[in-house]
């Protein structure tokens, strides 16, 4: 029942997903392209650790002028013939116990000969105001403060000067604005930041009559969304959603298609006997003998293959698996039965004989065994993924633990990164273990003695 | 006994020349075994014309066309530009004399860029660990397996049957895990790896050094599959026990010992291997993800690198040395087989 339950909620998933983020949406998504995740902070953590963490981690802040937001405001003054005096004011409450992870100005103008220029002023909640930067915008591009090595040495400066002490560590800009000034800010261990209303001032020149300009500033958080981020910044979330009817799919796909193929080349091979049943037990023989894995590595970097492709090579290579020699037994008594005389007897053809009479026999009983080879092949799909030959672009379980191992996720410490889809993963295989083995007790009771 | 041997050993290699003929088949559908075999002829005549001092003034043009010419004719005179059909016999007994040609792109430790001599560097590492895995993983299931059918219906029986499901998850995934407690969070054993960086110089240290970073890997496997393959046993011996002549020789007072050993053990062992061959046969395939997790330098890593880094040679290598690593690991269950039940060897049936 348990098994059922979990893959009931798995379905649900899969149709949730399906029906609301469209598949070409969630390549798109996933491919990462032209800065869509430009707004999300780089491997962070999914929001709900905050509950079970001591110390509350910030959320992204985002502040666009741009839009009616609160927080923001922004006042274009006309000063002569065509010049224009803008003063933009970004306001938040930052009440988090952990420093935000980068922090960002994003701006865009309009222009046509001479650029708008701004200085930039950041506010702290006790009143202090430090100069940041005076720039002068293109069109489109950002300003990334967490990146202002310049700035970076002008507040540790400011630091040193106001506590007349070194020190220890290395300041970074985003502690250097958010922290409180104090004895504590020298130590690793002691500094934090400094709750209440932050506020970015920026000042600026508009020189012409139509020129226009918009900030954005974004405060990365450390926390993002239901699954956290990678190091793209995309969200882990499309991927686990994703990634879950394309498993089924792939896991069931798979063991079935094996399953019957392997049942009609076992009960060709025990009905006709003689030549024909020598042919197809020495070919199951060689291909049990092939290594499978390497020869399908091989296939996948040679031929570049997408997920269903990869089905594709993985039944072909099965079907001569070790399944047909189990079959191929059964088949061997179930030709005795008198039944199978009987259809003999009235003429009934080969044919007619392996798919109505011969296979049908056995098919119950196989229903627990194909149940339970499910999760081999959903685990195949994701360990394909683990060696870099995964679909290119489909979002999967697989390339998620993937991309954690090539970032040394285990190493750094982002564990949620491989915990998820391997949760997901392990949700799967013990769903269809449950089924498979209380499926196997309906269907097999005779098993349950021993 | 000797015939046996030697007509499965027959048997087996024309597994491994229909296996590598297939795997040159499917190779060079994208022609890279073509690629191999040309790279190699021009790089050895290159190093030809660059050595030879009479060539030695000539302009760096003139030298490029000498070498064009040379190849091509080297070319027809090893029959390349004949029809696939005719160069793939050729092929295929190059890969099955181990003259895998040269990478593309890896090297061994030693720095040699011969497929041979850097596939032959990794199998040690691969060997170790995964026979190592598969016999702890044998010893301990059959001396479990023949416990629990003893003591059939005790709490171990019951909790071998229960957590019998924990196979469905393959080893390499539970390594993740081991990991994860093991390295990252308890910092008591290595994330992975052969031996510390640097490795250590005395011999005693150094397979002290071994020793512990296997740890993690052996446990991902028994966690995985002793619970299965314990369980698979126990029905095996379950089965036997209930035969007659084990009744008789209860009757007649044996100590449970010699009954275990005589009566039970002994006619199950040949199904035993069967199964063993097809564990270990797919063992070879878990390997190569095992490797790729905890980042062991055997085969596996290698072919994980040479899909990465698209080093062909390499991969078609691997391929090959798989097939023969399949087909000796058969072969060896098959003499064992015999050895054990002598009804094989003697060809009655």
């Amino acid at each position: 029942m348990a098994g059922i339950a979990i893959l009931l909620i798995l379905v649900g998933i899969s149709i949730y997903t399906i029906t609301t983020i469209p598949y070409e949406r969630a390549t798109y998504l996933w491919q990462a392209g032209k800065g869509i995740w430009l707004d999300n902070p780089r491997n962070a953590l999914p929001s709900w650790m905050n509950l079970f963490l001591p110390k509350k981690l910030p959320e992204t802040i985002i502040l666009d002028t741009a839009e009616k937001q609160r927080g923001v405001t922004k006042i274009v003054v006309p000063f002569g013939k065509t010049m224009s005096k803008v003063i933009m004011e970004l306001t938040f409450n930052y009440e988090y116990d952990d420093f935000p992870s980068e922090i960002n100005l994003f701006y865009s103008s309009k222009f046509t000969s001479t650029p708008p220029q701004l200085t930039v002023y950041w506010v702290k909640p006790n009143g202090e105001k430090f100069k940041l930067k005076d720039l002068t915008l293109s069109e489109k591009g950002a300003y990334y403060i967490s990146n202002d090595e310049e700035l970076a040495k002008t507040l540790i400066n400011h630091i040193r000067e106001k506590l007349g002490e070194e020190p220890e560590y290395g300041i970074t800009t985003e502690i250097a604005l958010f922290a409180k000034e104090d004895k504590s800010i020298l130590k690793k261990e002691t500094v934090s930041p400094l709750k209440g209303k932050y506020r970015m001032a920026i000042e600026g020149m508009l020189f012409e009559k139509d020129s226009d300009v918009n900030v954005k500033l974004v405060v990365y958080g450390k926390v993002y969304g239901m699954a956290g981020t990678d190091h793209l910044r995309r969200d882990l979330m499309i991927a686990l959603l994703w990634g879950t009817p394309i498993a089924l799919s792939f896991g069931m796909t798979a063991a079935l298609s094996i399953a019957v193929l392997q049942m009609i080349i076992a009960a060709t091979s025990a009905w006709f006997g003689g030549r024909v049943d020598f042919i197809l037990q020495r070919l199951t023989e060689i291909n049990m003998t092939l290594p499978f894995l390497p020869i399908l590595i091989m296939i996948a970097v040679f031929y570049k293959l997408n997920i269903w492709t990869m089905l594709l090579v993985i039944v072909a290579l099965s079907i001569f698996g070790s399944g047909v020699k189990t079959y191929r037994a059964v088949f061997l008594q179930v030709k005795e039965f008198p039944y199978i005389d009987a259809a003999r007897s009235y003429g009934a053809s080969s044919l007619r004989i392996i798919f109505l009479y011969i296979i049908p026999k056995i098919l119950p009983t196989i229903i627990p065994s194909l149940v339970l080879s499910v999760p081999d092949f959903v685990f195949l799909e994701a360990a394909l993924a683990i060696l870099g030959l995964g679909d290119p672009v489909a979002p999967t379980w697989g390339k998620i633990i993937d991309d954690a191992f090539s970032a040394g996720a285990l190493y750094k410490g982002y564990f949620y990164w491989v915990l998820e889809p391997s949760f997901l993963l392990i949700l799967t295989a013990l769903g269809f273990a449950l089924l498979g083995l209380s499926l196997d007790k309906i269907f097999n009771p005779r098993l349950k003695e021993v | 006994m000797l015939r046996y041997a030697a007509l499965r050993g027959i048997c087996l290699f024309a597994v491994v020349v229909v296996a590598v003929y297939i795997t040159i088949l499917i190779a060079n559908m994208g022609g890279y075994v073509d690629q191999i075999i040309k790279s190699e002829v021009r790089f050895r005549i290159g190093v030809l014309v660059n050595q030879n001092p009479a060539y030695k003034n000539l302009p760096p043009s003139k030298k490029a066309e000498l070498i064009e010419g040379l190849y091509q004719q080297e070319i027809k005179r090893l029959g390349l530009d004949a029809p696939f059909i005719f160069r793939s016999h050729q092929y295929l007994v190059r890969a099955l004399t181990l003259d895998l040609g040269r990478s593309l792109y890896l090297t061994s430790d030693t720095g040699s860029r011969l497929v041979r001599n850097i596939i032959l560097e990794r199998l040690p590492a691969t060997v170790l660990l995964f026979t190592s895995i598969n016999l702890i993983l044998f010893f301990i299931s059959i001396t479990l397996g023949l416990y629990a059918s003893r003591k059939y219906g005790s709490k171990l029986d019951k909790l071998i049957v229960a957590l019998s499901p924990l196979s469905s998850i393959p080893g390499w995934f539970y390594g993740i895990f081991l990991i994860l407690i093991f390295a990252a969070t308890l910092h008591i054993l290595p994330y992975g790896g052969l031996v510390d960086v640097p490795p250590p110089k005395d011999p005693f240290h150094y397979a002290l050094s071994v020793l512990k970073h296997m740890i993690l890997p052996v446990l991902s496997w028994l966690v995985a599959y002793t619970f299965i393959q314990t369980y698979i046993r126990r029905t095996f011996f379950l089965m036997f026990s209930q035969e007659d002549y084990v009744e008789m020789a209860e009757a007649k007072g044996l100590p449970p010992r010699i009954i275990e050993r005589r009566y039970i053990l002994k006619p199950t062992l040949p199904p035993i291997i069967t199964d063993l061959s097809l564990t270990l046969i797919s063992s070879w395939m878990g390997a190569v993800i095992t490797e790729r997790v905890f980042n062991w330098p055997g085969l596996g890593t290698l072919l994980y690198m040479a899909a990465i880094m698209l080093d062909s040679p390499v991969i078609i290598g691997s391929v090959v040395i798989y097939a023969y690593l399949l087909a000796i690991t058969v072969f060896v269950l098959d003499i064992v087989y015999a050895i054990v039940d002598p009804r094989v060897r003697l060809g009655v049936t």
